[in-house]
């Protein structure tokens, strides 16, 4: 959906998007990254199980929860990725852990 | 350490936007404790967003953004100076007046305590709910210019912008000048005759009008196709945006388009002042609550001051000014600084505060969305994002059910009890409720907002350090 200006830094760091290896500029946050290398939806509702995407990317509308290194519900436009970082999507509801 | 511990500090600051730094860097001039607590990882706000990495790593980008973004340089390094804590990554998630934040950082949960609470959230976008809008592909124009802004990110394949605002046309015209141009605008409004009469204080603030006339012209001059007085803009796709379809001159278009930007203005990001009890007011040309404050910011609580947007829409520089004015009122409240001198102090800055504010009358009512841009007249189009109310249901419940107003509506269908909290759809509903009862807005009220305004895990609160002590057992 989204592409790298040509004017960007060439620096990258690995990050892991639904298990696939992505290159992305250091700074970004998770849900910059599902911009850049995702395609179309980044979670289902958990109430119907539309497919959604990020929206407001600064943190008030929580379409682009995420999980995050195998924590959910994430606000993916507020966190930064780091080297290794694994970003999944999050399909409906969240399960309690047992 | 236990929470208890910490020193207490004389300011509190949430938000490190335009009104945050400012109101930081004049704390720390008047020697005032500061702390800074602000969620993104940089300093900036919205408005100022990834500012010291672009000017860092690729200045040519500032130039595209233009000069009222550089402009945030100059305060961010004013900020960085400051003999204040800053603290980055942070989300307060409560903030009790009598002096309590508490926050989530970097996976844990912490307390700061302070005398005084400056709280400077800044500004959200209006939400614009037209069928399709919750598709994937289909964001605000805040968003769009967040991810230019601070990833240099641009969107591939065909866009569309609509809805109306400055920053609307702002965005078109800072894409084109990367080369990337929309396969068109949509404006839904543009009152140009109820706005007339403001012209004159509007034209007091220099630069407002050229720099709108200005943004025109290039859009314009690149051959950007702008539909004025559009309606009945629907987001077509199944699972991500394809075309905009849409109503101008009465005849219906469709314009193919892989990602659409909404955008109808902004409006306070109220959650934060909400969950502290602030005595709000309706503001009719705006269409959204402000909170109460007087000329220096300070709020119906007296530990409690606003600046900036969250205050009511003054714009960046306004919000600047705002924030240096707040400072001076929290130093003056705390003793450490007499009224008088906070008084010259203060003068350039409230005079100027009174210029940028003498511009928004006119762009309020240019720019005031019809009553079909906030309670959509389509009965399948989704208000609630988070837990899918439409708008048909909800004007069913108001006139079926006698839902009198919001907070009963969510008894109803959960309408505002998603994640976002009805940050995204309190203003909707609350038109819609309006409008079904006949009766104004101000007396529909607002959804109850209670803290935790931000989503807390138990396991968060497991690491908060407090003491064992609980005052509800003496109660």
């Amino acid at each position: 959906m989204f592409k790298l200006l040509p004017d960007s830094p060439s620096e990258r760091i690995t990050v892991h998007v639904d298990g696939q290896a992505v290159s992305v500029p250091p700074g970004f946050t998770a849900a910059a990254a599902m911009l850049l290398h995702g395609t179309g939806s980044t979670r289902t509702t958990p109430v119907t199980g539309e497919p959604r995407a990020p929206y407001c990317m600064m943190g008030v509308c929580f379409e682009c929860l995420l999980q995050i290194d195998g924590e959910p519900n994430q606000q993916g436009c507020l966190v930064t990725v780091a080297e290794g970082m694994r970003i999944e999507r999050q399909l409906g509801k969240r399960k309690v852990d047992e | 350490m236990s929470a208890e511990q910490e020193p207490t500090f004389d300011l509190a600051i949430v938000g490190a936007g335009p009104a945050g730094m400012a109101a930081a860097a004049m704390a720390a001039e008047l020697k005032l404790s500061t702390v800074v607590l602000d969620e993104q990882p940089e300093p900036g706000g919205q408005i100022y967003r990834g500012i010291e990495r672009m000017a860092a790593s690729r200045p040519r980008h500032l130039e595209v953004l233009g000069p009222d973004y550089a402009a945030g340089l100059e305060l961010t390094r004013a900020f960085r100076a400051s003999a204040i804590e800053y603290r980055n990554g942070t989300q307060v998630w409560q903030a009790e007046p009598a002096g309590r934040i508490f926050f989530r950082r970097n996976g844990a949960a912490g307390i700061v305590r302070a005398k005084k609470i400056l709280i400077a959230p800044g500004a959200m976008e209006r939400p614009l709910p037209v069928p399709g809008w919750t598709l994937p592909g289909v964001l605000t124009c805040g968003a769009g210019q967040t991810v230019l802004k601070a990833h240099g990110l641009a969107p591939k394949g065909r866009f569309v912008l609509a809805g109306c605002g400055p920053l609307l046309l702002l965005l078109a015209a800072q894409l084109t000048r990367c080369g990337i141009k929309p396969a068109a605008i949509l404006q839904t409004t543009f009152n140009r005759w109820a706005a007339a009469p403001h012209l004159p204080s509007f034209l007091g603030t220099p630069g407002y009008l050229i720099k709108g006339l200005g943004l025109l012209r290039e859009l314009k001059a690149a051959g950007i196709p702008l539909y004025a007085n559009v309606s009945q803009i629907a987001i077509q796709g199944e699972t991500q945006a394809r075309a905009v379809e849409f109503v101008c001159n009465g005849t219906t278009r469709t314009i193919e388009a892989d990602t659409v930007f909404l955008h109808q203005g902004v409006i306070p990001n109220g959650n934060l002042a909400w969950s502290m009890n602030l005595d709000h007011r309706w503001d009719d040309v705006q269409r959204c609550y402000h909170p109460k404050l007087d000329a220096w910011g300070r709020s119906s609580n007296a530990a409690v001051l606003v600046a900036g947007d969250a205050g009511g829409i003054v714009g960046a520089k306004g919000a600047e000014l705002m924030g240096h004015i707040a400072a001076a009122a929290a130093a003056v409240d705390l003793g450490r600084l007499g009224a008088e001198q906070a008084s010259e102090r203060t003068r350039d800055a409230r005079r100027a505060l009174n210029k940028q504010r003498a511009a928004r009358p006119f762009l309020d009512h240019l720019y005031r969305p019809e009553q079909r841009w906030i309670a959509p007249p389509d009965a399948d189009t989704i208000v609630c994002r988070c837990e899918e109310v439409r708008a048909g249901e909800i004007r069913k419940l108001v006139s079926e059910q006698n839902c009198p107003g919001p907070n009963q509506l969510k008894s109803f269908v959960r309408c505002g009890m998603g994640p976002c909290q009805g940050r995204l759809c309190g203003l909707t509903a609350i038109e819609l409720i309006a409008e079904t009862r006949g009766v104004p807005v101000s007396e529909v009220g607002y959804y109850r907002i209670r803290p935790p305004i931000k989503p807390v895990t138990i396991g968060d609160l497991a690491t908060l350090d407090v003491p064992e002590r609980n005052d509800a057992v003496h109660m």
